[in-house]
């Protein structure tokens, strides 16, 4: 079956404000999206809706997967639907392996009693690591702690090898990286490509599209997806930023939901007396 | 002073029961003395926790097993626990099965009952009974001291290392039965050995069990103490484990407190000698109503002495833990290091935890640190793992014995790593 992940007027709220205000967006089998925007247009907003983080509530529109209604299900349906999510700041758990987490989390996508044999296992996460030209003794470290911010990114992406999700979203995983580990991110990325599987990568920069080619590029301001094209806009976002865009559009303020900077006084100092 | 507790106990009858079997008059007469002591002397004073509410004075009378000269003639119950080939089994309160290897008893190792041990090695036993937990610290030793019955003596010569693990099992099944048994454990000099305590029981009714373990390290000796407890609901646990370490002597406590009902657990290690060392691990999980106060102790006396405590509490339902951590390092115990963590982990809004760390040191040329923290289980972490497919039960199994790996996976036993696991999965809920 032909992957299709539909996002229709999708409105979302995060502590009481409302972020995501009617995008729409789709992404099918064979097609990687990039969603580009400047800092606060909410762009994680978008891939915390998506997954189903507990702080994010949904106050309109629909998201299906092939069909099937996705905010309907808890997190680990949508995971198990094949929904991944390659976290911006992945969690540090102490005492479970990385290896102890992969394998919980391969079983549950198989389900009982097709759980997957140890040997098999550990093959399966060698070769990938090594793909990923990752130290084999990350295996046995506990899950991302200790994890520079490059290893935890790789790390993301070894768990999408691993479960090999039919869409994928990136927030940000090109952020904190040097030029090696992107070009190693973007290998696992395009190891992936095939035609049921679809990507959303989130991303401010052009970097990562070096890579990673994008089909279509859209850009995101106040909540929703403001304008949309091919790979050439990524690269016309790169020579020339985001004014032109605002422009062209009329926005003045891109961002969304957030407070109007207040003065606050540095510690220990006395304010002006205004009278 | 307090006088809700009150013995359900005929002194006369248990003095008679012990005369009955020949004890030594020097040990009636310490039960004596216990009997007298648990008139004048208070409960022990215990951080957070009102044991005046938990009624202990519920303590049967002597009820003795029959014998067995084999391990076949033990019930399922019991053979379940038996993980060694040196075993002694204590059903209610007598030791009903006691086992040691030809290999072992022609290297001089003793390892029988202690009623008998009182009566056969007299010598070797009175220089240590009841000194290093004392009669008189308050009511709970004392009534121990009065009517402790079976219990396991220990004793290792000197240089003797014995690599296999020594089993006690303590098993409670009969209601009317005193049950307190009696550690004691002696290792002589440059000698080592592993000793592995199960307490179990089946009773529906409510019970008291006041229990000592004391151990003595000698010079350059080594023991490895493991105490798993799993008694029931009704059974109220009061246990003093105490070692005293030599010079160069080291101690090794493993404990896991997976009892269903009220407990208090003291677990201290006094290095009295110059580099004597102590490493402490304890997980505990909490569920029910349970009221727990878990205190590990290191006295540092002995010059360039080392500790180190960490504890792992879960709690979850509506159960309490109280933990304390206590490293006292005294005058003249210069160049010690005491290092201490306490970690409680509360599964549900009605589960309270508690982690006290204390210092006391009265020496400055030493390194002392402490770390503490009580907390819920992170949601972002459910988040991150539920991500991936992982349903949230299973999500807080994997965070709950990520919690407790510190503890289990520095278990050297693979038996006692397993048993400890599962003990923990079935308070937890999930076995």
């Amino acid at each position: 079956m032909n992957t299709t992940l539909r996002i229709d007027q999708l409105r979302a709220s995060v502590e009481g404000k409302e972020i995501l205000k009617g995008l729409s967006l789709e992404v099918r089998g064979g097609e990687i999206h990039a969603v580009m925007g400047p800092n606060g247009t909410g762009k994680s907003t978008l891939a915390s809706t998506l997954m189903g983080h507990p702080k994010y509530e949904v106050l309109g529109g629909s998201v299906t997967l092939n069909g099937e209604d996705l905010l309907e299900m808890d997190v680990d349906e949508r995971g198990r639907a094949g929904l991944f999510l390659a976290m911006q700041y992945p969690s540090e758990i102490t005492g479970v392996t990385n290896s102890d987490f992969m394998r919980s989390a391969i079983n549950a996508q198989r389900g009982e009693g097709n759980e997957i044999s140890l040997m098999k296992f550990i093959r399966l996460m060698e070769s990938n690591m090594n793909t990923l030209e990752m130290n084999p003794e990350f295996m046995h470290r506990y899950l991302n702690e200790g994890f520079s911010g490059g290893e935890k990114k790789r790390n993301e992406i070894l768990q999408m090898m691993m479960l090999q999700p039919k869409i994928t979203i990136l927030d940000e995983i090109d952020s904190g990286l040097d030029i090696d580990a992107l070009r190693i991110v973007a290998q696992g990325v395009n190891s992936l490509r095939s035609a049921d599987r679809g990507f959303l990568i989130i991303t401010h920069y052009q970097r990562l599209l070096d890579y990673v080619t994008p089909d279509f590029v859209h850009i995101m301001m106040q909540g929703r997806i403001v304008k949309s094209g091919g790979p050439e806009l990524a690269q016309r976002l790169e020579a020339e930023g985001y004014e032109w865009v605002k422009e062209e559009l009329g926005i003045e303020d891109e961002t969304v939901g957030q407070e109007e900077d207040e003065f606050q006084m540095p510690m220990n100092t006395t304010g002006p007396q205004i009278r | 002073m307090n006088t809700e507790i009150t013995m359900s106990v005929e002194k006369d009858q248990v003095l008679d029961a012990f005369r009955a079997e020949q004890e030594p008059e020097w040990v009636t007469a310490l039960r004596e003395q216990g009997f007298r002591l648990a008139e004048e002397l208070p409960l022990p004073k215990l951080e957070k926790t009102k044991i005046e509410r938990w009624n202990l004075g519920t303590f049967g009378e002597i009820r003795r097993p029959e014998q067995h000269a084999s391990l076949k003639d033990l019930d399922a119950g019991t053979l379940e626990w038996i993980e060694s080939d040196n075993v002694l089994v204590q059903r209610n309160s007598g030791v009903e099965f006691c086992w040691l290897t030809e290999e072992l008893k022609e290297q001089g190792v003793i390892f029988t009952d202690l009623e008998n041990a009182v009566r056969e090695y007299p010598e070797l036993v009175k220089p240590y009974l009841m000194q290093a937990v004392q009669a008189d610290e308050n009511r709970v030793t004392a009534i121990h001291s009065a009517l402790w019955s079976g219990g396991a003596f220990l004793y290792v010569p000197k240089s003797v290392q014995v690599a296999q693990p020594l089993q006690a099992l303590f098993r409670l099944d009969d209601e009317e039965a005193c049950f307190m048994p009696h550690v004691l454990i002696v290792a002589e000099e440059n000698s080592s050995i592993t000793f592995v305590e199960n307490a179990v029981s089946e009773v529906s009714r409510k019970h008291d069990q006041f229990g000592i373990m004391e151990v003595f390290v000698k010079r350059g000796a080594e023991v490895h103490v493991a105490s798993v407890r799993g008694l029931g609901e009704q059974v109220t646990d009061m246990t003093y484990r105490r070692a005293h370490v030599e010079a160069d002597g080291r101690i090794r406590w493993i404990v896991g407190e997976m009892n269903a009902g009220n407990a208090m657990a003291d677990t201290a290690s006094i290095l009295q000698g110059d580099g004597a060392d102590s490493d402490a691990k304890v997980i505990c999980v909490g569920a029910g109503e349970q009221h727990l106060n878990l205190t590990t102790r290191a006295v540092h006396i002995g010059q360039f002495s080392t500790s180190d405590m960490v504890t792992r509490a879960v709690m979850r339902e509506d159960a309490t833990a109280i933990i304390n951590g206590i490293t006292k390092i005294e005058k003249g115990a210069s160049g010690t290091n005491g290092q201490q963590t306490e970690k409680v982990l509360m599964l549900s809004p009605k589960a309270r935890g508690d982690a006290n760390p204390i210092l006391l040191i009265d020496e400055d040329d030493v390194q002392a640190g402490h770390a503490a923290s009580v907390g819920q289980v992170n949601q972002e972490q459910i988040y991150y793992l539920m991500s991936r497919g992982i349903a949230r039960a299973e999500a807080e199994r994997l965070i709950v014995y990520g919690f407790l790996a510190p503890v289990i996976s520095e278990i050297p036993n693979d038996r006692l790593r397993d048993r400890l696991q599962s003990l923990a999965e079935r308070k937890l809920g999930q076995a």
